[in-house]
């Protein structure tokens, strides 16, 4: 069997404080994942879980304390150039429009400058946002802004696609279309996803696989779940099939109780 | 029409206010111990004239001696600015090197801390006697002493700005495959740079008096120098004509900066702002 696009194997991520070093956190424990070639697998859980440092290590943005990582059988060590990484918030060069912010990486990679254009143009286009490209982000409205971001991660044409809870932060009509665009793009380029969502029904409507963590500290998958529901998917329309449902009541019940633990802790730190 | 000051009639206010105080000085020194002390708002525009003009007016009422067309300010005032531009490019480029480097390389900022501190808090206009004992009295003591003012300003706001580098943009220009070198140029820089324009019209005040003091204290030509000079003779219509020259150019100076920042920072969103789509 081919090796997996990203594996993470026997990840710990232990954090010290920053002003009492006595003190440990332990974010991420004893946790697995393997996504292989042009699957999109999804990871939920209770909010401050630790998706997103789990993420980070996959990006290799963030060194994990135990554990390794693989990118298509080889070892990371520093940044995992063959993923693309979409954040959370806003990461949008200001100071770049829209054009320049998606330019930037061809240009990083050395690719002439004409030709850098030419495929950030295609690529804007791609995502609806023809004849916007001199914008700056603050010119621009929130599902553009993440629009453009698709555009800059997908225009290096990377093998996997690192996607943090992206669009949390727009509306649910926009979130919707965006979902499609995504999972058009993903249909049509086949690429190793891992998406990070606390949204259940974005999870499912969207993934082959559906891992689900535990609530933190020492967050690790607590259940994994197929999807084998029909695709082409439409995200608003695939919510109302009987199977999704289905897998929907049976993810919610390893789900509740994590999401209620974690909610009863993040209760107790506030006091 | 509204006769109260308000947003529409404020240019008006201002101007009548400015009219006032002119005509009230102009009054007060009729008194000749006044006018010893303060001056004669007229004798400084005859002050002004001849120092601009190249005609000489003929005796008339107000002048009973008529007024020399010298128009021999413009060297002094070349030399004025002339320092502060070099004073304010030098500053601003080691300013911001200095910056750059600083935030970037933690040991050495740790290192240095204490003395940039020290060199910070001094005050430093009190090393004009050292410079002009090192450059001598030409312009270059006074290029010096308007960088020292300058590079602080600067370095401190390319060190804020360096540091405060949105840590999401930072890891996303890694993502995109970024090295050491293209961070620098495309996040860091840019980001500092927005940083230094917010402080672009108090370092160009800064090199502007920097100039002037560094005259005051010991030249042989500049605005400071005539100032200087006028006041050895108990002059003081000249030292008034040279304040409201400084102030003039000051104007003028701030006022380029604020073209300059709206053409380079069109990036930056300002607030009411409201786009049409």
């Amino acid at each position: 069997m081919a090796a997996h696009a990203l594996e993470l194997i026997d990840i710990r991520c232990t954090f010290r404080a920053k002003d009492d070093h006595g003190q440990r956190y332990t974010a991420v424990a004893d946790t697995t994942l393997r996504i292989a070639g042009g699957e999109f697998v999804s990871v939920v859980g209770p909010t401050g879980c630790g998706k997103s440092t789990l993420l980070n290590v996959g990006a290799g943005l963030l060194e994990p304390s135990s554990g390794s990582v693989r990118v298509f059988g080889q070892p990371l060590s520093g940044i995992n150039t063959r993923a693309g990484y979409m954040f959370q918030s806003e990461a949008l060069m200001p100071w770049r429009s829209a054009l320049d912010n998606v330019r930037v990486g061809l240009q990083y990679r050395g690719v002439p400058d004409g030709q850098a254009r030419e495929q950030a143009e295609a690529w804007l286009a791609r995502v609806g946002l023809a004849g916007f490209g001199d914008r700056y982000p603050h010119q621009l409205s929130g599902g553009m802004r993440k629009r453009t971001a698709l555009a800059q991660v997908l225009a290096l044409d990377p093998d996997i696609i690192l996607m943090d809870e992206p669009f949390s932060a727009l509306d649910i009509q926009t979130r919707q279309l965006m979902e499609n665009e995504v999972l058009d793009l993903w249909a049509a380029k086949k690429k190793a996803v891992l998406f990070i969502t606390h949204d259940l029904d974005e999870a499912i409507a969207m993934s082959d696989r559906v891992v689900v963590l535990s609530a933190g500290p020492a967050t690790h998958p607590i259940g994994e779940f197929e999807i084998d529901l029909p695709r082409p998917r439409d995200v608003a329309e695939v919510r109302v099939q009987p199977r999704f449902v289905e897998l929907h009541t049976q993810i919610w019940n390893v789900l509740r109780d994590e999401v209620l633990k974690g909610y009863a802790q993040q209760l107790k730190g506030a006091r | 029409m509204k006769l109260r000051p308000s947003e529409g009639n404020a240019r008006w206010w201002q101007l009548a206010l400015l009219v006032a105080l002119l005509v009230g000085w102009q009054l007060a020194s009729r008194n000749q111990q006044f006018a010893f002390f303060l001056g004669e708002p007229v004798q400084v525009a005859g002050r002004i004239w001849s120092w601009f003009m190249p005609f000489a007016i003929p005796p008339n009422p107000l002048f009973p001696e008529g007024l020399a067309g010298n128009a021999d300010i413009y060297l002094h005032l070349g030399t004025t600015l002339l320092e502060t531009v070099l004073a304010f490019v030098i500053g601003t480029v080691l300013g911001l090197a200095c910056g750059l480097w600083l935030a970037l390389a933690p040991t050495a900022s740790l290192v240095f801390d204490p003395y940039i501190k020290a060199a910070n808090s001094m005050p430093r206009v009190i090393l004009a006697p050292i410079f002009a004992l090192w450059f001598g009295l030409g312009i270059w003591s006074k290029v010096a002493l308007a960088v020292t003012l300058v590079f602080f300003i600067v370095f401190f706001n390319v060190y804020q700005g360096v540091r405060e580098v949105s840590p999401v943009v930072l890891a996303n220009a890694r993502m995109l495959g970024a090295n050491q070198r293209q961070l620098l140029r495309t996040v860091y820089l840019p980001s500092a740079t927005s940083w230094v324009f917010s402080s672009l019209h108090t370092s160009v005040g800064l090199a502007f008096v920097g100039a002037v003091v560094g005259e005051y204290l010991g030249s042989a030509r500049g605005v400071g120098y005539l100032i200087l000079q006028a006041e050895g003779t108990f002059d003081v219509n000249t030292v008034f004509a040279g304040i409201v020259v400084l102030t003039a150019f000051a104007l003028l100076l701030d006022a380029i900066v604020g073209v300059l920042e709206k053409r380079l920072m069109k990036w930056q969103p300002r607030s009411g702002e409201t786009e049409k789509i």
